[in-house]
């Protein structure tokens, strides 16, 4: 199967840690960075739709174009313009995606606050963006972190193919060692290893949810 | 914008446009690529999904593989299966077609967990009242599942069936990295041999591809709406889909 | 606790919308509001009594006219520093539900900057206020709390920064008639302490009856039809849409004018769980009665005992009462008291003060009496 050597090389994985270490990291630079750009993106976006209705149909409408164009060839329109091997390319393709959904979950989650709550907030004397930032979003926050998972475990498989364009991730290790060298180990531990991170960040947003809004837990007594 | 007009030349010159590497032999090679796997999948997961959201049973099973399925990245899938299929699949003789055949085993298992889930969740989203009344009419199992649960059930399907579709038309593109036909040749030989206009002409190919086919579902999801149920359709963002990878 | 009353004014204020020439929510209307005094604004769907309401804490911007509290023109301070001072009490409560209930509570005295100390202070202080016991309550969250709850917390958030002014929207509406009674009469209590000025929407004319010092009764567009006390509305309603409004059976409503504890209660013979049954049934004979009403230690009614039931030997149990005799309050008007009574077909109803606790009887015949034509001095 891989050449004499055994099924899983459980030696060339122990060699080479620093190096699948190194991978996952920028693996996990590369997610991060597509996560927060998207984040901060969507959260304008939203507010500006929520301000002016009008805008909701346009953005969602080339946001879900644009999430529609796989990966590889989204990568490739960028690459004339913003270079082959290049942070960039990789950043503006994974921010795009990301936007799509974050934008949707934003508004959603917004959109969900009840308007009696807007209106006492009102009625008590709070300012616009005190209310947006003390009322709005904390309660709004279980839909907005349902959509920065949803977000990250996508952005997880795709950083896998800026492989194909040079940049290194885990998906180096199941590409450029895996598959150039027909070598199985390499493609298992890079495949595994996004996994893995998929899932680790998963759990960690759920918890980091639970953490932050305590108050989603209660139950109406007997009601 | 030189290099827009080296890409518009790439798509005058009719080199490109005949032979094993021009655009309809690619384009067909992608067409056979990503249609065999959906129906594949379709085949298998409609009933799955179907059985499951009539009968109620293993449905939380079922949601969880999908969502695990989801955290698995498609370049991971596709490289796995060429690895472990393709030699056994040359010693049968299978040289030639290794590549396709491995890249469709993985973009039909690809394409079933978006399907199984939207077939079952449009079925056990049907009103139960409904299906109480058609029951209460005399009408058998399957005649309550044809002739009242799929049709209401309809457009969900449909668009576990467009996630899944565009899906298939992406993943049939990585296939190129493991040696298959498709458009996805003109992107991977134009990155690795440095034709940007090729690459680019291959990208906006894919691009527009994968576009009709969002739009040929999204207008068959429409139009299977039944005009009745039109005005249920909560206000908003959503129009009942699970959220897909884009691959 | 320091009470302090405003005054508001309403001159001439108008709600247009739409272009010039458009129908008018609110037309001309011009109000003078008592210091701390219940003023009820109330009148069929469409006549502006919520706009007008709103229009007093700028939720929404009259189109012409002055409103002034305490003389000073609302429109002379920014709209957000205007409704600090403004106590908001709506149907739906509007609690934020993810701070808990001390941090609903303090959230005015919170964009006051009030020092911390003060403001847990004054959190305890209106929650025991409210009768929702500190401790308990304090650190839930809305979802755990019941709708009677819920209203209590609202009332409390609203009175937390000590406002010169309240306005209430249909506050009690949401709730069903029997809690509605209790939070009404809860706040007509709150209200002889503080003695705030509030100006209370609602679509009922019993509630308005019952609630108010004086009732502004609005027609569609806005236009002040009466504005006077319950009574002489009652007694005398300026014209044909207000003798219609306030509906027929005026003579009835005046029911709503008197409350249980203007009439005199009976008392009935009473007993404990333990209580042999033989000895009940003698001070029953003697007394020439049929029932006795079984309590708790804490005095509260646990249901009616028949002589008839009575027999055997043995001590009298709790489950030998048939519960679920309906209550009333000192408070509840004669009104709600006679419809309580009527729809559970009994002819005595038990009044019980805040605790629960039996005060006494009062009987349908009572209540029946009073209408009478002679009239009862609330």
């Amino acid at each position: 199967m891989t050449d004499g050597r055994p099924f899983i090389d459980l030696d060339w994985i122990v060699r080479n840690l620093d190096d699948i270490w190194q991978r996952t990291a920028d693996h996990v630079v590369l997610t991060v960075l597509a996560v927060g750009i998207g984040f901060a993106i969507s959260m304008a976006l939203a507010l500006a739709i929520r301000r002016w209705r009008v805008l909701q149909a346009p953005v969602l409408a080339i946001s879900g174009t644009l999430y529609s164009i796989p990966s590889l060839a989204l990568f490739s329109l960028l690459i004339p313009f913003t270079g082959i091997q290049s942070l960039l390319t990789a950043e503006t393709a994974l921010v795009s995606y990301t936007i799509l959904i974050l934008v949707r979950n934003l508004i959603a989650g917004l959109d969900g606050v009840p308007p009696e709550v807007i209106e006492a907030a009102e009625a008590m004397g709070y300012g616009d963006w005190q209310r947006l930032w003390r009322i709005e979003l904390p309660i709004a926050l279980p839909v907005i972190i349902a959509g920065v998972r949803i977000a990250t475990v996508t952005t997880v498989g795709l950083v896998t193919v800026t492989a194909l364009i040079g940049l290194n991730s885990l998906g180096s290790l199941i590409v450029n060692v895996g598959l150039a060298r027909f070598f199985f180990t390499a493609t298992l531990v890079g495949s595994l290893g996004a996994v893995a991170l998929a899932v680790a960040a998963d759990v960690g947003l759920t918890a980091l949810q639970r953490v932050l809004t305590p108050w989603a837990r209660s139950r109406a007594l007997g009601t | 914008m030189e290099f827009l007009a080296d890409v518009a030349a790439w798509f005058i010159d009719p080199a490109n446009w005949s032979g094993s590497d021009g655009v309809p032999v690619r384009l067909g090679e992608h067409l056979v690529l990503s249609a065999l796997p959906l129906a594949a999948a379709a085949a298998l997961a409609l009933p799955i999904g179907l059985s499951i959201g009539h009968t109620r049973r293993l449905a939380g099973l079922a949601l969880n593989a999908s969502n695990v399925g989801r955290a698995i990245p498609t370049l991971a899938i596709l490289v796995m299966a060429w690895l472990l299929l393709s030699r056994p699949l040359v010693e049968l003789g299978l040289r030639r077609e290794a590549a396709e055949i491995t890249t469709a085993i993985a973009m039909a298992a690809l394409a079933l967990p978006p399907m199984v889930t939207n077939t079952f969740v449009g079925i056990s989203q049907v009103d139960r009242e409904l299906v109480e009344a058609a029951r209460g009419m005399g009408m058998t199992g399957a005649q309550v599942l044809f002739r009242v649960e799929v049709p209401v059930a309809l457009p969900v399907i449909l668009a576990g069936m467009r996630t899944a579709a565009v899906q298939v038309v992406a993943t049939a593109t990585l296939g190129a990295v493991v040696g298959t036909g498709g458009l996805g040749r003109y992107l991977i030989d134009g990155i690795a041999q440095r034709r940007y206009e090729e690459m680019f002409a291959g990208a906006v190919l894919v691009a527009l591809l994968a576009m009709a086919a969002e739009l040929l579902f999204g207008w068959l999801q429409r139009r299977t709406l039944s005009p009745g149920l039109r005005a249920h359709r909560p206000r908003g963002l959503d129009d009942a889909e699970q959220v897909r990878s884009p691959a | 606790m320091t009470s302090s009353a405003a005054v508001v004014r309403l001159e001439h204020v108008s709600k247009r919308y739409g272009p010039q020439g458009g129908a008018l929510a609110v037309s001309d209307l011009s109000l003078e509001i008592p210091a701390g005094e219940i003023v009820v604004l109330v009148g069929p769907s469409g006549c502006g009594k919520t706009t007008t309401m709103k229009m007093i804490n700028r939720l929404i911007e009259p189109t012409s006219g002055r409103i002034t509290i305490d003389g000073e023109d609302v429109m002379s301070l920014p709209a957000v520093e205007l409704r600090r001072r403004i106590g908001y009490v709506i149907q739906q409560v509007g609690l934020f539900p993810h701070l808990t209930v001390a941090e609903n509570v303090a959230v005015v005295p919170r964009l006051l900057r009030w020092p911390p100390g003060q403001v847990k202070d004054r959190v305890e202080e209106l929650l025991d206020l409210v009768r929702l016991e500190p401790a308990t309550y304090r650190d839930r969250y809305p979802a755990a709390l019941s709708g009677g709850e819920r209203q209590r917390v609202g009332v409390a958030r609203a009175l937390a920064a000590d406002p010169p002014l309240m306005l209430m929207d249909e506050p009690f509406g949401a709730v069903d008639p029997i809690l509605r009674d209790r939070l009404q009469n809860e706040f007509l209590r709150l209200q002889a302490q503080v003695r705030k000025t509030v100006v209370f929407v609602t679509h009922d004319v019993d509630e308005a009856i019952k609630m108010a010092d004086r009732i502004a009764i609005l027609q569609r567009g806005g236009i002040l039809a009466q504005y006077d006390t319950p009574d002489t509305i009652l007694a005398n309603p300026a014209s044909e849409f207000v003798a219609r409004f306030v509906g027929a059976d005026r003579g009835l409503k005046r029911l709503s004018l008197a409350c249980v504890r203007d009439l005199p209660l009976s008392q009935p013979i009473t007993a404990r769980p333990g209580e042999p049954r033989a000895a009940l049934r003698d001070r029953l004979e003697s007394a020439a009665a049929d029932y006795a009403l079984l309590l708790d230690e804490q005095d509260r009614p646990l249901g009616w005992i028949g002589r008839r039931d009575l027999g055997g030997e043995g001590a009298v149990a709790a489950d030998d009462a048939t519960p679920g005799s309906p209550t009333v309050q000192p408070e509840t008007t004669l009104r709600d008291a006679l419809s309580v009574m009527l729809s559970s077909s009994v002819q005595l109803g038990v009044v019980v003060d805040e605790r629960e606790r039996v005060l006494g009887l009062i009987s349908v015949d009572a209540i029946s009496a009073t209408l009478g034509g002679a009239s009862v001095e609330p």
